[in-house]
């Protein structure tokens, strides 16, 4: 049904534009040929896992730009700002999504819902330092599947040189020197780690034994985005040597979330009332507070992402203001889509539609920010708007109950972004509309692939969890609501 | 003495109050309260989900005035509340036994 759904739309977009983007598509042709080292952890010595997809559209590329030598990192103190910078933005977004979630939910369940948000900050920050950076990016243990247990509590990062302290650097490009503490590159990356799980619990609030959610935290962070994260950004993870493209996390953050989310209701149930009772937002100016927090701090999200965009040493140059610029016109364009297709639908403008639509053309412009142009991202922005008001209407028609339409937005629009990314992309790669149907089949099967084992695995843990200690609360505490029952403190008094 | 209560639309409050401070009236007890009459309620949409609203919020003010004084104020609630459209509200009026004022023992119209 969804994937129906986002081909009508994906169809419209390619027939609406095809004059207009095939030119956009043939201008950075000329300039950027060697789509060559998409390296995303690259330790100086591993420069030859380069070039093996781009080959094959680019055959024409040129022959100088063949096997420049790897060369030594050096610090870049440009870039390690903004990735210190961003790291921290990135943070920002976790109490922005506690607060768009929690504005959602009855006034009994807001403590609970902004705490889901909030001790997967503490859950995954612990995990991430033991062990959740050395599974997503240590070495590969296994096929390109997971990293191995090199880097645990974060080893490695930190040496000693008589007696003073050495920093690992972070290069991405390995022929170019360009390079940040590889400290700074990590804990960008746990807030990453920290915000996918927290997604997942839109679709739990209300209903979910915060025990059990804390484990679930801990499992699937473990279980499901560390090996997405290898898979996809990892240079020898197996997606990344296919050639998958997922520029901040469309497939490895919201597809993985959302389609999780899904996975994990089937074991949940529904609310307690769920469709009959009046479950209307209780604080909806709280939502929209979030959404800004959001926007906000989706700059670190994606133009910080530029640290490891392809074949790009500058964390702060000029893709990461393509990322910007793709971050704020996406969003904007979706906000506006999502309002006007409710308008139309449903006869008002309303504010969360609005905000839904400013987080829905985040999600979808996040996998290709910095491989599109302004022109793609209105289209990736317009798109999105419309799909995902499609896709949570679908909850109301097909009465499952995803609380807060995680999957709605985060599996429908990372879903779409995803694949749209095969047909846009422009630079640093390229897709459909420039004629590379390989990269549209490639995302294909990443989209597949991610969705499949993430859909299967928290299947497992959700079963395990609810055949152990149970997921749901009981009825009477669920009535009563979870910030009185699970925390023993209220909202408002 | 009677107690008049008058459920009005909550924007008219502040109308109403100023004009039965002219009338002489120098106290109103005010609850905000809910409910429904053939104004019906109306429908809320979020996210594609559709809530009924049956009680929508009034006013209810209670007055409690001597007995000359009573034509007057319900003349003057129903001319300040009035905006002509469904769901102006109702005024009813019950007969009142006693009133006395705490603080000094004051009965009856003396403790109004």
């Amino acid at each position: 049904m969804k994937i129906k759904l986002s081909l009508i739309k994906l169809l419209m977009a390619v027939t609406i534009v095809m004059v207009p983007m095939a030119v956009l598509a043939e201008e950075p042709a000329k300039g950027t040929e060697s789509v060559a080292a998409e390296t995303k952890l690259a330790p100086a010595p591993s420069a030859s896992a380069a070039a093996p997809e781009a080959a094959a559209s680019a055959a024409a590329a040129p022959v100088e730009a063949a096997t420049p030598k790897p060369v030594d990192p050096v610090l870049n103190t440009g870039d390690t700002a903004w990735i210190l910078t961003s790291a921290a933005l990135v943070l920002f977004m976790i109490p922005g999504l506690a607060f768009f979630y929690g504005g959602m939910v009855r006034s009994k369940n807001v403590l609970s819902t902004l705490m889901h948000s909030f001790v997967a900050m503490g859950i995954v920050g612990v995990q991430w330092a033991v062990i959740g950076y050395s599974l997503s990016f240590g070495p590969d243990a296994f096929m390109g599947l997971i990293g191995n247990t090199s880097k645990a509590l974060l080893n490695g990062l930190i040496t000693f040189k008589d007696g003073n302290p050495v920093y690992t650097l972070f290069q991405n490009v390995a022929t170019e020197p360009g390079a940040i503490p590889e400290y700074v590159f990590a804990m960008f990356q746990c807030m990453f780690a920290m915000i996918t799980v927290a997604l997942i619990s839109g679709a739990l609030a209300e209903r979910i034994k915060f025990s059990a959610y804390c484990l679930f935290v801990l499992l699937w962070t473990t279980l499901v985005y560390d090996p997405l994260a290898h898979w996809v950004w990892m240079v020898d993870g197996w997606l990344f040597k296919k050639g998958a493209l997922d520029f901040a996390g469309g497939t490895v953050v919201h597809l993985s979330s959302g389609i999780s989310a899904l996975a994990a209701i089937m074991f949940l149930g529904k609310r307690h009332g769920f469709p009959q009772e009046r479950m209307a937002p209780h604080n909806l100016p709280l939502t929209m507070l979030g959404v800004g927090m959001l926007w906000f701090g989706w700059y670190g999200f994606n133009a910080g992402s530029a640290i490891v965009g392809v074949n790009c040493s500058d964390a702060a140059g000029g893709l990461a203001g393509l990322a910007f610029a793709t971050t704020t016109i996406a969003p904007a364009a979706a906000g506006l889509s999502w309002m006007i297709a409710e308008w139309i639908h449903a006869g008002k403008p309303s504010a969360l539609g609005f905000g839904s639509g400013v987080v829905a053309g985040l999600v979808v412009i996040t996998p290709a920010a910095g491989f599109v142009q302004p022109g793609a991202a209105l289209i990736f922005g317009l798109v999105a708007g419309v799909v995902c008001y499609g896709g949570v209407l679908l909850k109301a028609r097909m009465k499952y109950d995803d609380s807060l339409d995680a999957f709605g937005v985060h599996g429908i629009g990372g879903t779409t972004g995803a694949i749209l990314t095969g047909v846009f992309a422009t630079v640093g790669a390229t897709g459909l509309m420039s004629g590379n149907f390989k990269q549209f089949v490639t995302q294909i099967i990443a989209v597949v692939a991610a969705g499949a084992y993430a859909f299967i695995v928290t299947l497992v843990i959700a079963f395990v969890l609810d055949k152990t200690i149970g997921l749901r609360v009981e009825k009477d505490d669920e009535i009563v609501g979870l910030d009185q029952t699970q925390h023993s403190e209220s909202a408002y008094n | 003495m009677k107690i008049i209560e008058a459920i009005i639309k909550p924007f008219k409050l502040d109308e109403v109050k100023n004009a039965l401070s002219e009338v002489g009236i120098e106290g109103i007890t005010v609850t905000e309260v809910k409910g429904f009459g053939r104004q019906k309620g109306h429908t809320e949409l979020y996210r594609g989900a559709e809530y009924v609203v049956d009680f929508i919020p009034k006013v209810k003010l209670e007055i409690v005035v001597a007995d000359e004084l009573v034509a007057k104020v319900i003349e003057t609630i129903a001319e300040s509340a009035k905006t002509g459209r469904i769901g102006d509200g109702k005024i009813f009026v019950l007969p009142l036994e006693e009133a006395l004022r705490i603080r000094t023992g004051e009965k009856g119209n003396d403790a109004i």
